[in-house]
C-alpha cells in the first residue's frame, strides 16, 4: 500500500469522525475539551464560527455527529455531543464583545436574502462583517424560518431563537419581515449583485383519501399547524388525536398534541417502527409521554358523521422484500383496523414549491421540479442567483442549511469581487505536538469508561401542561464535564515518523485496542485480514508508515483507536507523537482582514 | 514511567478463549520499565502464550529475583501468584513452592544478571534437577538499573554505550543449559513474537525443567553500535533452526509443507509440538549435535534462536523422587500420620 500522505488535510479531517460527519465541519473535540476545562465561553465561540445557531442547534440538531462518533464503536454509544453544545450555550454568559462588529464601510454591494431561515441567515452573518448590505425578506413577521414556526417551544424555547437570531440582526440586516416574495424577476430587476434563496420547503404533503374533504374541518397540515401553535393561532385540540406519519415532524406534532388537550394521541406509520425518518431519541420522547407508535398500517379512509371527523380506517400491511432486496407493503388481508378520533394531523412529508420563479427567466429545473444548484457553489444557472437549505436539494436540516449558507457566502463573495466561484478557499489546517515534557501531554488522556448520561428531564406532570415548558434540563455543569470527559480526543492524532522508529514492538504490546501492527506490505483487501485485530470496517483509514529497517510497514487501524497516547508515551524515540489537529473551514473574512 | 492506566476499553472483535477470558485478563500494571524495553515484549509474549493456552491464571506461580526482568512479572498475569526473591536466589524459591504444589504452573523470571552472576549456582543446579518449570531469561547483556555496566552476557569485544571494549569472556546460559540437563532448551528474541510466543508455550507445556534465553534489548544503556544485544545487531545475526507450532492436540497437518522438514512431537498431556525445521541438519534431539551446532555457530558470529534442544521422554524432579499425585500442601492429617497402632508395628519391627 502507499504510504499515507498525513500533508492531505483529509485524512486527519477523517479520522476526527464528528467533524467529518458534520455538515459545517464543527471542530467538536475542541470544543468539547472547553468545556471540560470550564471554559463555556470559549466552547460556545467555537462553535458559533461553525454553525452559528450553538443554542437551537443544542436543543435540535439532527446530530450527524453522533452516529459517527467513535465512542459508539468502543462502548456502546456516543459522546451526547449535541446536549454538551447546548451546554456551552447555556453557561456562555455574555458574549456579545466577542463577535464580529458591524462593518464601519459598506463596500456597495446589496445581496437579496429569501427567507429568514437558518440559510439565509447565516449568509448574512457571513457576508455583512464584510460589508455587504443584506435585505432579507420573510413572509412571518419575525424571522428564524422553520426553527421558529415548526420547532415546538418546549424543544426549544423563544428566548434562546431570539438571542441567537438577534446576534445576526444585529450586524446590520436590512429585514423585510412580513413581506412575501412573489417574483424572482421581479427582485432580479431590483438590481441585487446576488440573490439568495432560502426559502425552506414550506409545503407540507397531504393525503388524497376519501373523507379527506368532507372532514376537513379537523384534518390539518402538520407544519403549517405547528406554525399555527408557534404564532398563537391556535391553542387546543380535540380530546382524541391520530398523527399520520413517522418523521419528526409528526413527533412535533403529537407532542404539541398532548399538551393542547390531546389525551388520547396516537402515531400512525405505513412501514415499520424501525424505518421510520423521526431520529430514535424523538421517538423515545413521543413514547414517554403516553403516546403510542402503531407502524404498518396505510390509512385508507376519514369517516366523519355531518362535517365533524369521527374516526379513521386503515388497511394492515406487511414488509415484502423482492430479489433486489427492495421493499413494498402488500395487504395482510385481515380486516380494516377503524380508529376513533377527533382531530388528525398529517405529517407525511414536505415539499418544495417555486410558483414565485417565473420559469422563463433563465433558471433550470430538474425533472422533480426542483432548480439545479451546484453541490459546492450554491450557484444556480443563473450566476448571481443562489440557493441553500431545504430550498436547495429538499428538506434536511438546520446544520445542513447552515453548511450551505456558509458555501453560498463564499460564492457570492467570490461572485462579487469577480472571481471565479469555483476556486474554493481552502480550510485553515494546524497540526502541533501536544507533547509537554516526558510524560506529560497537553490534553487530558486519561480514558473514561463512563456510560453515556442522561439529559435530566422536568416533571412529566409540569411539562404536558404548558406547551412553553422546556421538557430537557440540559447538562448541570458536573454531568456536562462527566459527559466531556468520555470524548476520545480524536483530533489528537497519532503521527509516525517511520525514520525514529526502531521495531520495538512498544507500541505494539501497550496499544490497548490493538490498532498497530508491523509487518510485510500488501494490498489493502489482504491486509485488513491479518493484522493483530482484524480491520474490518473499510469506511476507517489504515495509517501506513513505510521506509522501516526491517522492511516491514507500520499499519495503523483508525477504526477504534482511543487516542489515549499510550503509543506516543511508550516509544523511546519518539517516532510516535500525539499531535493537535484543528482544521477550521474557511469563511468570508471580515472587511478588515482583507486589505 | 507511565503514569497513565492502560485504559480497560479494549477492541470490539477481542477473542475469547476457552476460559471466556480476553488476552486482556492475562495483563498486569502498566510497566515502569523504560519506554521500548525489550522485556515489555516478552511480557506481552507470556501474556499471548498463557491466553492461547488456556490456563485459569490463578493456577499460575511467577517467581523473580532481582533485576529490571525480575520486575516484569508485575506487568503481566496480575491474577497469578508471584514471589519476588532476593536476587539469584528465585530457583531455589521455585523448586520449593514446586515440591510444595506441583498443580501450578511456574514461571520464572530472571535476567542475565540474575542468573548468569550472582545467582548461577541456583541456576544450573534448578536445571539439573529438573523442576518442571518455564526458567526465562531476559537477557540485555548489560545491568541497566546501575546505568549500564558490563554483565556476564556481554560478548567478549562488545562496546558499552561508552565505547569501552569487554575483556571478559561471556557465559553462554543456553550452553550450560545444555550441559545442566535441561529437557528443553530455547533462545528466541523479544523482538520476534512470532517465535517467541510458541517457544512459551511449548515450555509451559513441557514437564521437566524448560530454558529460554531471550535476548531483549535495552533501549537505554544497550542499544548502540557495538552492541551485540542491540535490535539491529540480533536482527542481523539471527539465524533461526526451525520454527515451533503448538497444538492443543492431534490435528491433521493441513499446511503444506515439504516432505521431511516437519516433525512432529507429542508432550505428556497430549498436546502436540510441531517443528518446522529451517536448517536442514539441525537435529534438535540430540543433545551433543546441538552443542557442537551452537559453538560452531557462535565462533562465526550468529546467534543461533529456535527450539534447540528438546528431550520428548523427560522427566521431572516429582518423578525422579517419587512423590505423590496430590500436591504436597493438600496432603492433611488423615494421609500424613498412619496412626498410633502403625507406630507400634514399626517399633515392634525395628526391636
Amino acid at each position: 500500500m502507499k504510504p499515507t500522505d498525513t500533508t492531505v488535510p483529509d485524512y486527519f479531517h477523517k479520522v476526527v469522525d464528528c467533524q467529518w460527519a458534520c455538515p459545517s465541519h464543527t471542530p467538536v473535540p475542541e470544543y468539547i475539551r472547553l468545556i471540560a476545562a470550564r471554559r463555556y465561553a470559549d466552547a460556545y465561540m467555537v462553535n458559533w464560527r461553525s454553525n452559528v445557531f450553538p443554542g437551537i442547534l443544542g436543543r435540535t440538531c439532527d446530530r450527524p455527529c453522533e452516529p459517527a462518533c467513535r465512542r459508539g464503536r468502543v462502548e456502546k454509544e456516543p459522546v451526547a455531543i449535541c446536549r454538551l453544545k447546548r451546554v456551552a450555550a447555556d453557561y456562555k454568559g455574555d458574549i456579545r464583545a466577542r463577535l464580529p462588529r458591524p462593518a464601519t464601510a459598506r463596500n456597495g454591494k446589496r445581496i437579496a436574502l429569501i427567507g429568514a431561515g437558518p440559510a439565509s441567515l447565516t449568509v448574512a452573518r457571513d457576508l455583512l462583517p464584510a460589508g455587504y448590505t443584506c435585505v432579507v425578506y420573510d413572509s412571518d413577521p419575525r424571522p428564524g424560518g422553520m426553527i421558529r414556526s415548526q420547532i415546538p417551544r418546549f424543544r426549544l424555547p423563544e428566548a434562546v431563537i431570539d438571542e441567537e437570531v438577534g446576534y445576526i440582526l444585529d450586524l446590520g440586516v436590512e429585514a423585510r419581515f412580513g413581506e412575501r416574495v412573489d417574483s424572482l424577476k421581479a427582485l432580479l430587476a431590483e438590481g441585487y449583485d446576488a440573490i439568495f434563496v432560502g426559502s425552506g420547503a414550506p409545503r407540507g404533503r397531504d393525503l388524497d383519501i376519501p373523507g379527506r374533504k368532507e372532514a376537513a374541518a379537523n384534518i390539518h397540515i402538520g407544519i403549517d399547524w405547528l406554525s399555527s401553535v408557534s404564532f398563537g393561532h391556535v391553542d387546543k385540540i380535540g380530546r382524541r388525536v391520530i398523527v399520520l406519519g413517522g418523521g419528526n415532524t409528526a413527533m412535533d406534532c403529537c407532542r404539541s398534541s398532548r399538551r393542547l388537550g390531546g389525551e388520547e394521541v396516537t402515531v400512525v406509520v405505513r412501514s415499520g417502527f424501525d424505518e421510520m425518518k423521526a431520529s430514535p431519541w424523538e421517538k423515545e420522547d413521543a413514547m414517554h409521554e403516553g403516546i403510542p407508535i402503531l407502524n404498518y398500517l396505510v390509512p385508507k379512509e376519514f369517516l366523519h358523521e355531518k362535517g365533524r371527523l369521527t374516526g379513521m380506517l386503515f388497511e394492515k400491511v406487511k414488509a415484502e422484500y423482492d430479489a433486489k432486496g427492495r421493499r413494498s407493503l402488500v395487504p395482510t388481508g385481515e380486516a380494516p383496523v377503524r380508529m376513533e378520533c377527533d382531530d388528525a394531523l398529517i405529517a407525511v412529508g414536505q415539499e418544495n414549491a417555486f410558483p414565485w420563479i417565473e420559469r422563463d427567466i433563465g433558471l433550470a429545473f430538474d425533472k422533480w421540479d426542483m432548480p439545479i444548484v451546484d453541490k459546492t457553489t450554491m450557484q444556480s444557472t443563473i450566476p448571481n442567483v443562489f440557493f441553500g437549505g431545504d430550498a436547495a436539494f429538499g428538506p434536511k436540516n438546520i446544520i445542513w442549511a447552515v453548511a450551505h449558507g456558509h458555501e453560498a457566502a463564499i460564492s457570492i463573495d467570490l461572485l462579487c469581487r469577480g472571481e471565479d466561484v469555483r476556486k474554493r478557499p481552502p480550510p485553515a489546517v494546524s497540526l502541533f505536538s501536544q507533547k509537554m515534557g516526558i510524560h506529560e501531554w497537553s490534553y487530558d488522556n486519561d480514558i473514561s469508561t463512563d456510560l453515556r448520561y442522561r439529559v435530566p428531564l422536568k416533571d412529566k406532570e409540569v411539562v404536558l401542561k404548558d406547551i412553553k415548558v422546556e421538557v430537557e434540563l440540559g447538562f448541570d455543569d458536573k454531568l456536562a464535564y462527566l459527559e466531556a470527559q468520555r470524548c476520545l480526543n480524536c483530533d489528537v492524532q497519532t503521527v509516525f515518523t517511520p525514520k525514529l522508529c526502531i521495531e520495538c514492538d512498544a507500541c505494539v504490546d501497550i496499544c490497548p485496542m490493538d490498532c498497530i501492527t508491523f509487518t510485510a506490505d500488501g494490498e489493502e483487501q489482504e491486509l485488513r485480514g491479518r493484522l493483530n485485530a482484524p480491520a474490518a470496517n473499510p469506511t476507517q483509514d489504515l495509517y501506513i508508515g513505510a521506509g522501516l529497517k526491517t522492511g516491514r510497514i507500520m499499519v495503523k487501524d483508525e477504526d477504534v483507536c482511543l487516542h489515549c497516547g499510550l503509543c506516543a508515551e511508550r516509544c523511546p524515540t519518539g517516532a510516535w507523537d500525539m499531535q493537535r489537529f484543528l482544521l477550521e473551514m474557511a469563511q468570508v473574512e471580515p472587511a478588515c482582514r482583507s486589505h | 514511567m507511565t503514569y497513565i492506566a492502560k485504559p480497560k476499553l479494549h477492541h470490539p472483535k477481542l477473542p475469547t478463549n476457552k476460559l471466556g477470558f480476553t488476552r486482556r485478563d492475562y495483563e498486569g500494571a502498566v510497566s515502569t520499565l523504560c519506554a521500548g524495553c525489550g522485556h515489555d515484549s516478552i511480557s506481552a509474549a507470556i501474556i499471548q502464550a498463557c491466553f492461547e493456552l488456556d490456563l485459569p491464571p490463578h493456577r499460575i506461580a511467577k517467581l523473580s529475583g532481582i533485576g529490571c526482568s525480575s520486575k516484569t512479572p508485575t506487568y503481566f498475569l496480575g491474577a497469578s501468584h508471584g514471589f519476588n526473591s532476593v536476587h539469584g536466589r528465585m530457583p531455589s524459591v521455585l523448586t520449593g513452592a514446586n515440591l510444595a504444589n506441583r498443580d501450578l504452573v511456574y514461571l520464572g523470571v530472571s535476567g542475565d544478571g540474575d542468573s548468569a552472576s550472582i545467582g548461577l549456582g541456583q541456576f544450573a543446579h534448578s536445571l539439573r534437577r529438573g523442576v518442571n518449570m518455564l526458567y526465562i531469561v531476559e537477557n540485555n547483556g548489560v545491568y541497566g538499573l546501575t546505568k549500564g555496566q558490563f554483565s556476564a552476557t556481554s560478548d567478549k569485544g562488545s562496546k558499552n554505550k561508552r565505547g569501552v571494549v569487554n575483556s571478559d569472556a561471556a557465559i553462554d546460559l543456553v550452553a550450560m543449559a545444555l550441559q545442566s540437563g535441561a529437557s528443553y532448551v530455547a533462545r528466541s528474541f523479544s523482538g520476534d513474537k512470532a517465535q517467541l510466543v510458541p517457544l512459551i508455550k511449548g515450555a509451559i507445556l513441557h514437564k521437566g525443567a524448560a530454558f529460554i534465553d531471550c535476548i531483549s534489548p535495552c533501549v537505554a544503556f544497550n542499544n548502540h553500535l557495538g552492541s551485540t544485544k542491540s535490535f539491529d545487531y540480533v536482527r542481523e545475526h539471527n539465524e533461526a533452526v526451525n520454527r515451533l507450532d503448538v497444538m492443543p492436540e492431534r490435528e491433521e497437518i493441513t499446511a503444506d509443507y515439504a516432505p521431511g522438514t516437519v516433525e512432529t512431537v507429542e508432550q505428556h498431556d497430549g498436546s502436540v509440538l510441531r517443528l518446522r525445521k529451517v536448517a536442514a541438519d539441525y537435529d534438535a534431539h540430540d543433545r551433543i549435535a546441538a552443542m557442537t551446532y551452537l559453538q560452531e555457530r557462535q565462533a562465526a558470529g550468529e546467534i543461533v534462536t529456535g527450539l534447540l534442544y528438546l528431550d520428548p521422554d523427560s522427566d521431572d524432579l516429582h518423578g525422579y523422587l517419587g512423590t505423590v499425585e496430590r500436591p504436597l500442601n493438600a496432603l492433611a492429617e488423615a494421609e500424613l500420620c498412619p496412626g498410633n497402632e502403625a507406630l507400634q508395628r514399626l517399633n515392634a519391627a525395628l526391636r
